[in-house]
């Protein structure tokens, strides 16, 4: 059952392309692309915070490291997409263990205010940066080149993002199934019974917290090309509450569940923002109400696994 | 096995554990019976390593682990089972052992094949739940096992990542008569193999498991000695006054 | 680099720690009682500084606006937490800081409806304008140094509360123990809702008293809020005690390192680069700190847990 949604989904969203050219309505292939690279920083957010059940609310930083990280080498001239790419995933990951090496320790309260923090002296840095626009941002340079990849060419950057998002997902899966996952999953589960059997959590978890950060990176990259532009604001923590309303909102520690969840908020977003530009008005108590009323998410009305 | 030397513990004013010396040999099954609130719990607690003794020192097969922590104590063949039943509510009874037995298969930095269909985890677990007496279980989330099941399934967990020596605290909480009967001769059944250190309320489990006993009172052991000489002691009877021995 | 420089931004340290205080208390007592999270406290905050902004002008007067101020943010905040927080006390962190994350976005979103996203223009009285010599060479604003003042009178004021009398034996007690204190026939959900309003009421003094130094605008809230974290992560949560201690070294720090950093870099380094790295090193130094402290005491200074 599950497999044959999957096959329906993958096969609606390669044709979306041609059905959007057809209807000349090249505006959805945008939403559609910026939904796609938002699953991806929400399945990297989900590994840690659905499967994990570390609850970082610093993941908007690593959107911002691998969209700083190709946004200052397109400015120095460096459009080499592959170099970008591996620089954007470096430098997260390494943030990555430096902050994961000093929050993991802590938990409950402390690890969410201090991923607060640490996601908010990187917004800081980034705004302090005046040679790549302060707090305004600057315009991207130059998309970065994948030598027979064009992602200027809308399709093709669409197709890019498509594959990465889908390969975020298969390799998450495999991940949370092997036996690195089960190690991630039952410590959140049961911490202290994973101690008694002679597990200690926290080097699985800081690697599984490197892991989400690079795929963040990734995600980031991705995100700064979409939109052309490069602002501290990727990585602004209201940035991060959307990222966890995602994994939420579709349901936690699902495979589909960062798309779907994606999905839902962007789409919600663009809908009410074209009513009002006070949205967010209307966005709160809605996501208030979500969050009391409808724990599952929307994933768990396709699965009937407990996950 | 283990030898315990004026071990203390003390949460503010109360002195939990009060210059406790206690010790297993190999191969011996060593009760701990005592009233409540004796200071019972805390002592597992820093046998274990989930709490850090104020003084005193912990020797285990002659290695000092006072310092150590919990999950390298387990790794040396100390395992735990737990008062309060501790298991992982949303994974199978299979799938609780496969962990147990994982922990113990070295690190677990693997991160493609699915844990799940891996032989070497199953088959072992498998054989475990079959000796515990949950064979036919193995399949069932473990939130939805009934207590009894849930407490073998704790046991389960100690055994399946091999110790030398089994700390069960009240395994047979809460269970009723005919489960407690069956735990009791499947705990009979282990004194062959491990080293077990038996915290217990249940005193026709205690005296028909027990090698020796250790009378925990206030946080001090009154008395330790065989079964016969436990039951025929006046201050062990002073007190329990008022409970069966 | 004078003395008197010196001075002057210790004493702004000091008044910007005595707000992270009235921010902090509430938000710590909010935690270590009833272990919640409160993402929307700068969302309190900041009604406080827009309700008591818009009660002056339309009152004309200083008193009656702070009044009123203060007396809407303490009915603001009861009300989300009799609609809004109840349902929460019982649900996991992750719930707690996601609704109130929805909260946030709806109370920015709702003061720019009315008031708009350009900052409010706040007045102060005359008696409040002005400066006081308060060394020789030295003057400093009237209005920094009430500020201060009120910050400590309520520090003592709270510490007497929650020292001394049965309301503050309440909360200690519902703090370690909730199920008994309901059980002794206490009525914890009005506790509850006490404790969560005066904890708005500090927050929304917070906000009033920013305004005239700060500006009023949408979103003021969370950008203090953040630092309010630190302050409590540093002083250990459910610490009225630790929440002073941490608030007056991250004002200190923050004030003084903005100030001096870069002057001090430069005489290190080269001024050009000072220039560059100072203000950014300055905005990351009380994190910095609070990675420190964490390294060292991962509970925090004073705390109970």
């Amino acid at each position: 059952m599950r497999r044959l949604a999957w096959f329906f989904c993958v096969l609606a969203l390669a044709v979306l392309p041609a059905v959007v050219t057809a209807l000349d309505q090249p505006y959805y292939l945008e939403l559609a692309r910026r939904v796609m690279i938002f699953a991806i920083a929400a399945v990297s957010l989900d590994l840690i915070l659905g499967y994990g059940g570390m609850v970082s609310f610093g993941h908007a930083a690593y959107l911002g490291i691998g969209g700083y990280a190709v946004g200052i080498l397109a400015f120095y001239g460096v459009t080499n997409g592959w170099l970008q790419l591996g620089v954007a995933i470096g430098a997260s990951a390494l943030i990555a263990a430096a902050i994961g090496a000093v929050s993991i320790r802590t938990s409950g309260v402390y690890f969410i205010m201090i991923t607060l923090a640490f996601t908010q002296m990187l917004y800081y840095l980034g705004i302090s940066l005046d040679q790549f626009g302060g707090d305004d941002g600057m315009r991207l340079k130059a998309k970065s080149d994948f030598g027979f990849l064009d992602l200027g060419n809308p399709v093709q950057f669409y197709y890019v993002v498509l594959v990465l998002m889908l390969a975020a997902i298969y390799l998450t899966q495999r991940l949370v199934n092997s036996r690195f996952g089960m190690v991630i999953r039952a410590a959140k589960s049961n911490e202290s019974r994973t101690r008694a059997i002679g597990v200690s959590p926290y080097p699985y978890r800081l690697l599984a917290f490197v892991i989400a950060g690079a795929m963040g990176g990734v995600a980031g990259a991705l995100l700064v090309n979409q939109t052309a532009y490069l602002t501290p604001d990727f990585m602004h923590w209201t940035r991060s509450g959307e990222i966890m309303f995602m994994v939420i909102l579709g349901g936690m520690a699902s495979a589909a569940g960062p798309l779907a969840g994606a999905a839902a908020l962007l789409v919600v977003e663009d809908v009410l923002s074209s009513w009002t530009q006070h949205w967010q008005v209307i966005l709160g108590p809605l996501l208030v109400i979500s969050v009391i009323f409808f724990r599952r998410g929307l994933a768990g009305i396709f699965s009937r696994h407990d996950a | 096995m283990l030898e315990v030397r004026g071990l203390s513990k003390s949460f503010g004013a109360l002195r939990a554990s009060d210059g406790i010396d206690f010790d297993v040999r190999e191969g011996e099954t060593h009760a701990v019976i005592g009233p409540n609130g004796a200071g019972k719990t805390t002592f597992i607690g820093q046998l274990a390593g989930n709490l850090r003794p104020d003084s005193g020192s912990i020797v285990f097969a002659g290695e000092d682990i006072t310092a150590l922590p919990a999950p390298r104590r387990a790794r040396r063949g100390l395992a735990r089972s737990f008062q309060i039943t501790s298991i992982y509510k949303e994974f199978t009874a299979l799938e609780n052992v496969a962990l147990a037995v994982q922990a113990c298969a070295g690190h677990s930095f693997r991160f493609w094949r699915p844990a799940f269909r891996d032989e070497a985890l199953r088959r072992p677990a498998e054989q475990i739940l079959a000796d515990v007496g949950l064979g036919g279980r193995a399949a069932v989330p473990a939130a939805n096992l009934s207590h009894g099941e849930q407490r073998q399934l704790e046991v389960a967990m100690a055994l399946a990542t091999r110790p030398r020596l089994l700390l069960l605290d009240e395994p047979m909480a809460g269970m009723g008569a005919e489960e407690s009967q069956r735990m009791i001769e499947f705990l009979a059944s282990l004194k062959k193999r491990h080293s077990i250190i038996l915290v217990e309320h249940d005193m026709d489990a205690v005296f028909r498991l027990a090698d020796r006993i250790s009378v925990l009172v206030y946080g001090r052991v009154i008395a330790t000695d065989s079964p016969e000489n436990i039951r025929n002691n006046e201050e062990v009877r002073r007190a329990y006054l008022g409970e069966a021995a | 680099m004078t003395t008197i420089l010196v001075f002057e931004q210790l004493l702004n340290g000091v008044q910007l720690g005595v707000m992270l205080f009235l921010m902090a208390a509430g938000l710590t007592l909010v935690l270590g009682i009833m272990n919640l999270v409160n993402l929307a406290h700068g969302a309190l905050y900041m009604v406080g500084a827009y309700l008591a902004t818009a009660a002056m002008q339309w009152t004309g007067s200083y008193p009656l606006g702070v009044a009123l101020g203060l007396a809407g943010a303490l009915v603001v905040g009861m009300a989300v937490e009799v609609t809004t927080i109840r349902p929460l006390y019982s649900r996991d962190h992750l719930d707690q800081v996601l609704a109130t994350f929805g909260l946030i976005l709806f109370f920015n979103e709702l003061v720019a409806i009315v008031w708009g996203r350009a900052s409010l223009y706040t007045s102060l009285p005359g008696w409040l304008q002005g400066h006081v010599k308060l060394l020789p060479g030295s003057s400093y604003p009237v209005y920094r140094l009430a500020i201060i003042a009120v910050g400590l009178a309520v520090a003592a004021t709270l510490w007497y509360v929650v020292a001394r009398t049965r309301l503050g034996m309440l909360i200690r007690a519902g703090a370690s123990n909730r199920t008994m204190v309901a059980a002794l026939g206490v009525n914890i959900r009005l506790l509850y809702t006490v404790v969560f309003g005066f904890g708005a009421a500090l927050a929304g003094l917070a906000g009033l008293m920013a305004g005239p130094i700060y500006s009023v605008q949408p979103g003021m809230g969370e950008l203090i809020l953040i630092q309010v974290f630190v302050v409590i992560v540093i002083g250990g949560i459910g610490s009225i005690r630790g929440a002073l201690v941490g608030a007056l070294i991250v004002g200190i720090v923050d004030t003084m390192g903005r100030a001096f950093l870069k002057p001090v870099l430069g005489t290190l380094i080269s001024p050009t680069a000072a220039e560059a790295a100072g203000p950014a090193l300055a905005s990351m130094l009380i994190y910095l700190l609070m990675a420190v402290v964490l390294a060292v005491k991962p509970a925090g200074l004073f705390s109970n847990r």
